[in-house]
């Protein structure tokens, strides 16, 4: 029976986004397959949502939290009994970690990371960028199922009007050699550049640590995360997690503010695919006016706390 | 303690990517190789493993000749052994890749197996948790802070806004994140002494492989393409804060729709 199978991660009983995205395109996908859309969850409470998105099936099972073994023992056992042609999965920490492990236990290969995707000739067929957005790079998997991973922000989740899934369960070993003894949350309500759909961020034109406070400013005002260039996390002022570049995350979401960032190649790598991008800059030969729809060539001190301010007032 | 680190010889980030003539390939001339970023911190924390510890640093990896300057690198750093498994590795598929690293890491002792958490460049981040499946090793993935004794590890994976810790035993895999540790460069001293370690070269056959396993399976590159060129978009003079940020709303509000 071909179908498609979309692991999904949930949070507080509702599906993350990551997870709707890939449902989208599963939705898509399954049309050409033929056969349901199955999502894999935790949460039996997001058999509506999933429904909504075009999920016929929600499996889930009581193996509690996320754990690579006893996940990749589910989502082997739901294949070899729903046979999918292709399997799905949101390009999460989670999503990352239990592909290519899944992958591994089916003998098939993996499409990390894709940004488009169509079933042709019994094949997937996926497209992904590769050398930091230098060139893209079309791909075939073949092998039952075809596994990707979708890129954050890549597919913009879309409801298909379906009714609720139906629930059934999957008995898996829970056997795991590893274990999360411990979840920690380091600043609280922190939003994480991977899946933002607004990020602002700083470089060097910030000139020291503390002035990361004019773009966290925007970042809270706007509701969105604060990204950062290489220099600055080098430097010491801001942690790895806010990179955004070829070493650090590549994003791609709806609206980047590039605050002092020059645009070394590194940078423009990992957010040149965003939909629509601002730069503030001193130097009007930045490489980073290079990419943005918008430019401003000015003191990044004095227009982003009037830019700030406009915004809560907008908001209000 | 003994560790396995596999490193990927990848083209510095800095340079210019062509496509070669037949379309699925990048075009190799001209371009500098370097050792993988992210392998780095994993060479690192094998090396101060190490240190504590005493025991061999493997390096292992896969690719053409040229792949030998990643592992000479390696041994400079610190690194007491090397295994260079000879093969045009960029026509094999990230579970091809897998597999010879496993049947390599197979063949020497080991405790703990280091990735960096993906190869820079075709940024898959698929082979080491692949080869922890196929050694049936647990696995922790994007590791900052690590932690080994008594045939059990600690490590803290990141994960979006938050990090877990987890156990595990070993053997384990870890795919090693940017600040883990400050990587050491070579000393001239290590540079001395890395030549006169001799570097175990096989072949995907020698490892007991089968080469259609390995070339040109499960995932097949179609075709290459350079994105078009973006020209910049509309630039203002931002000497006015007000006339400035009233400019940007303007854009968020109308292009982006995000206020």
């Amino acid at each position: 029976m071909p179908g498609v199978l979309v692991f999904c991660e949930t949070k507080d009983g509702k599906l993350k986004k990551a997870s709707r995205e890939a449902l989208t395109i599963g939705r898509k996908l399954a049309e050409q397959t033929g056969g349901d859309v199955i999502a894999f969850a935790d949460d039996a409470a997001v058999a509506d949502e999933a429904g909504r998105f075009g999920a016929k099936k929600l499996s889930t099972s009581s193996l509690g939290g996320y754990n690579t073994e006893t996940y990749t023992n589910a989502i082997e056992q739901i294949c070899k009994d729903a046979q999918p042609s292709v399997l799905l999965f949101g390009g999460t920490s989670n999503g990352r970690d239990l592909a290519p492990r899944v992958a591994a236990r089916l003998g098939v290969g993996v499409a990390s990371d894709v940004d488009r995707l169509e079933w042709t000739d019994g094949k997937l067929r996926a497209r992904r960028s590769v050398y930091s957005g230098k060139v893209f790079a079309t791909l075939d998997v073949t092998g039952t199922p075809a596994i990707a991973t979708t890129r954050p922000n890549a597919f913009p989740a879309q409801e298909s009007g379906g009714g609720a899934a139906e629930v059934a369960n999957v008995s898996a070993s829970t056997d795991s050699k590893a274990k999360v003894v411990e979840t920690k949350v380091p600043e609280a309500g922190e939003l994480s550049i991977a899946e933002a759909d607004i990020i602002v961020s700083g470089g060097r034109g910030l000139k020291e640590a503390a002035n990361f406070s004019y773009i966290r400013d925007l970042a809270h005002a706007i509701g969105g995360a604060v990204g950062a260039s290489r220099a600055t996390v080098d430097a010491g002022w801001i942690d790895h997690q806010h990179q955004v570049g070829q070493t650090g995350r590549v994003v791609s979401p709806n609206l980047y503010i590039a605050a002092g960032v020059s645009g070394a190649i590194q940078h423009l790598a990992g957010m040149s695919s965003s939909k629509h991008i601002v730069a503030i800059n001193k130097d009007p030969e930045a490489p980073i006016f290079r990419v943005a729809d918008l430019g401003v060539v000015g003191d990044l001190f004095t227009i982003l706390p009037v830019l700030t301010e406009e915004v809560k007032k907008a908001k209000h | 303690m003994n560790s396995v680190v596999c490193i990927a010889h990848v083209p510095d980030t800095e340079s210019r990517i062509k496509i070669a003539a037949d379309g699925r390939k990048v075009d190799e001339a001209g371009i500098k190789f370097i050792v993988s970023p992210y392998d780095e911190f994993a060479l690192e924390e094998a090396i101060r493993l190490k240190e504590k510890s005493p025991g061999d640093v493997t390096v292992i990896t896969f690719g053409p000749d040229r792949a030998q300057q990643a592992l000479r690198e390696a041994l400079a750093r610190g690194a007491t052994k090397a295994l260079h498994v000879k093969g045009e590795a960029s026509d094999a598929d990230s579970l091809g890749v897998a597999k010879v690293l496993a049947a390599a890491i197979k063949s020497v002792p080991h405790d703990v197996v280091f990735f960096g958490k993906q190869g820079v460049g075709t940024d898959n981040g698929l082979v080491g948790p692949m080869v922890a499946e196929l050694l049936g090793y647990p696995q922790v993935n994007v590791v900052t802070h690590l932690e080994v004794a008594d045939s059990k590890l600690t490590a803290h994976r990141e994960i979006e806004g938050a990090e877990e810790i987890i156990e595990a035993p070993t053997p384990a895999v870890i795919t090693a994140q940017k600040g883990l540790n400050e990587p050491r460069y070579a000393s001239l001293k290590g540079i001395m002494a890395a030549k006169k370690i001799a570097i175990d070269v096989k072949s995907v056959a020698d490892l007991g492989l089968d080469e259609g396993d390995i070339f040109n399976k499960r995932v097949v590159v179609v075709s290459m393409e350079t994105p078009p060129e973006k020209s910049g978009g509309k630039k203002i003079d931002g000497g006015d804060p007000n006339v400035a940020a009233q400019a940007i709303l303007k854009f968020i509000r109308e292009e982006a729709k995000a206020l």
